[in-house]
């Protein structure tokens, strides 16, 4: 019994060394860029030789962040207002009817969220280059709808199951119309789940970089992607103005996620598929 | 009754509507440019045929990318589901959780962009990495984990370990835990409860966060041309997809690969799945009573 017992906490100890030597790696990492972007000058030491700010403004200036920033803004809040205008629609039909092909239809809502957005894209990016939409921000914006609207559809749909159906009836007989009925009773009710389903799309549209790479032109870059182009090029442009640049958008993207962490479980990121 | 059922009746035709601008999205955007994609790539500049197939599979340099995107996609996907099992087994009721959890996201929501360009810095020949493995004489010249395999492998495990972990702790608290607790009481070890409780019914669990970490590492791109040796040793199938679309501008070609890539993820994914139902299937939950 003491055997088992130390085995227990042997195993919980090493556990807990695997979780520390990970989250430490994953700082330092995160610490390498945000220390190299105050850098001065850092070669063969462990912290740079001084620390400046001017390379968050060769940066702006370098990588043309304010019209990155503002493509950005516009991609971003354009994928969360009709993802979830077309999304929330969509959930509550599915939440609260059954019809023909609901199976199918459900499928055809996974799988855009199964299927890594590198497989599709590049089908998906042909079909906008044919339509001359690749390269303008109409593009970037429908290409990143395609996760967005069924992320949308499949973190909505449990919140409107959890409402009573009795009280729309109740609003019904109380002679309320469709109008009124949503945006008096089911909306309120939903703000919930319509904050979370928004914050966990505008998260994971900042950060979506394969779409967004494959249709975007030079006008229409988000800031990851123009992220990846001053990587990739690295050694033209000073590497710490590339890793100021890398800190704005960690910046952006945190303080999203640390907003979104207020009203969602983390686990709620990650797609999860019912059996 | 009836005229509440007619009123019934007509709503639901209109409220089943609501799926239809969804639905009309999805299939524009992401069906139609699928089969396009299917269709377009059996054309070539003299007519329709195999012909991109076979010079994939006839160019080495081509049909080696599949077996260099399992190289580093497969191993990264063991170690991914490897590690979050058991850790996940082991938080899954532990106070600090939700912290771990949260500190888990971070990587997966700053995306693979930036965990290259952070895992050159790192790891690379002047990173904090060598530095501490010098200074601590734990090795005596610089390891190069960068611009090779194993920076690619490493940052598939900085992003798809937390993914693994995230899924598969959704999977384990949704296990009933009146089950492990009557085998507790049975006296059933911690370790026993695992091997014949947890286990079995997280057999379908395990084979979905399987398939999805795998998906996603093979589709790996931006890691693979930052941080890895794009023009041999990591020169993954996003890469041969990327190119001839954008490079060669041979859109036929460039869906022939994304079909290919798109067939492998699916053959390994049916195969994981007939796996999973040589397993334990059923309800995860408890009778109740």
């Amino acid at each position: 019994m003491r055997d088992g017992a130390l085995t227990a906490k042997l195993w919980a100890g090493l556990i807990w060394v695997v979780i520390g030597f990970f989250i430490v790696n994953v700082f330092g990492l995160i610490a390498a860029v945000v220390v190299n972007s105050f850098a001065t000058r850092w070669l063969g030491t462990w912290l740079p030789a001084g620390f400046t700010l001017q390379w968050y403004g060769s940066a702006w200036s370098e990588f043309q962040l304010d019209s990155v920033l503002i493509v950005t803004v516009e991609v971003v809040f354009a994928v969360v207002a009709i993802s979830l205008l077309v999304g929330v629609p969509a959930a509550y039909a599915l939440a609260r009817r059954d019809f023909r092909f609901k199976r199918a239809i459900l499928l055809l809502f996974v799988l855009p969220l199964l299927v890594p957005p590198m497989t599709y894209g590049i089908p998906l990016a042909t079909v906008l280059y044919r339509l001359h939409l690749a390269g303008t921000i109409v593009g970037v914006i429908l290409a990143n709808l395609v996760p967005a609207v069924p992320f949308v559809v499949l973190v909505v749909t449990p919140f409107v199951e959890q409402i009573d159906p009795r009280l729309e009836a109740a609003a019904r007989v109380f002679g309320a119309g469709t109008f009124r009925l949503f945006f008096h009773v089911l909306v309120p009710l939903l703000t919930p789940g319509i904050l979370a389903a928004g914050l966990l799309v505008l998260v994971r549209t900042i950060a979506m970089f394969e779409l967004t790479f494959l249709t975007a032109g030079p006008d229409s870059q988000t800031l990851v992607v123009a992220l990846y182009y001053s990587v990739f090029a690295a050694g033209i442009r000073a590497g710490q103005s590339v890793d100021a640049m890398a800190v704005i958008y960690m910046a952006t993207t945190l303080v999203w996620l640390l907003i979104a962490l207020r009203f969602v479980n983390p686990t709620q990121l990650v797609t999860r598929v019912k059996e | 009754m009836s005229s509440a059922a007619s009123i019934q009746r007509k709503t639901v035709d209109v409220t089943a509507l609501l799926v239809a601008p969804g639905v009309g999205l999805v299939l524009l955007l992401f069906l139609y440019p699928f089969l396009y994609g299917f269709l377009l790539s059996f054309s070539a500049h003299e007519g329709v045929g195999l012909r991109n197939y076979v010079k994939f599979f006839s160019t080495p340099f081509l049909s080696q990318t599949i077996a260099t995107t399992l190289w580093i996609s497969f191993p990264a996907t063991v170690v991914n589901i490897g590690l979050a099992l058991p850790i996940a087994f082991a938080t899954r009721r532990h106070r600090l959780q939700r912290l771990l959890t949260a500190i888990l996201v971070v990587p997966i929501t700053l995306g693979t962009v930036l965990i290259a360009e952070g895992l050159l810095l790192y790891l690379g020949p002047q990173g904090w990495l060598n530095r501490f493995l010098l200074v601590t004489h734990l090795s005596t010249s610089a390891i190069h984990l960068t611009h090779n395999y194993w920076g690619v492998f490493l940052s598939l495990v900085v992003s798809g370990f937390p993914f693994a972990y995230l899924l598969l702790l959704s999977y384990l608290t949704g296990i009933d835990p009146v089950l492990p607790q009557a085998a507790a009481t049975l006296g059933a070890s911690p370790w026993r409860q695992f091997i014949h409780i947890y286990l079995p019914l997280l057999v379908p669990g395990l084979a979905i966060a399987f398939c999805l970490s795998f998906v996603q590492a093979f589709s790996v791109f931006p890691s693979a041309v930052l941080l890895g040796a794009p023009a041999g040793p990591t020169r993954v199938i996003s890469i041969a997809a990327y190119q001839a679309a954008f490079e060669d501008y041979d859109y036929p070609m460039a869906s022939a690969i994304a079909m290919i890539m798109a067939g492998v993820q699916l053959l390994v994914v049916v195969l994981i799945l007939a796996i999973r139902v040589l397993f334990y299937r059923g309800p995860t939950v408890g009778p109740k009573g």
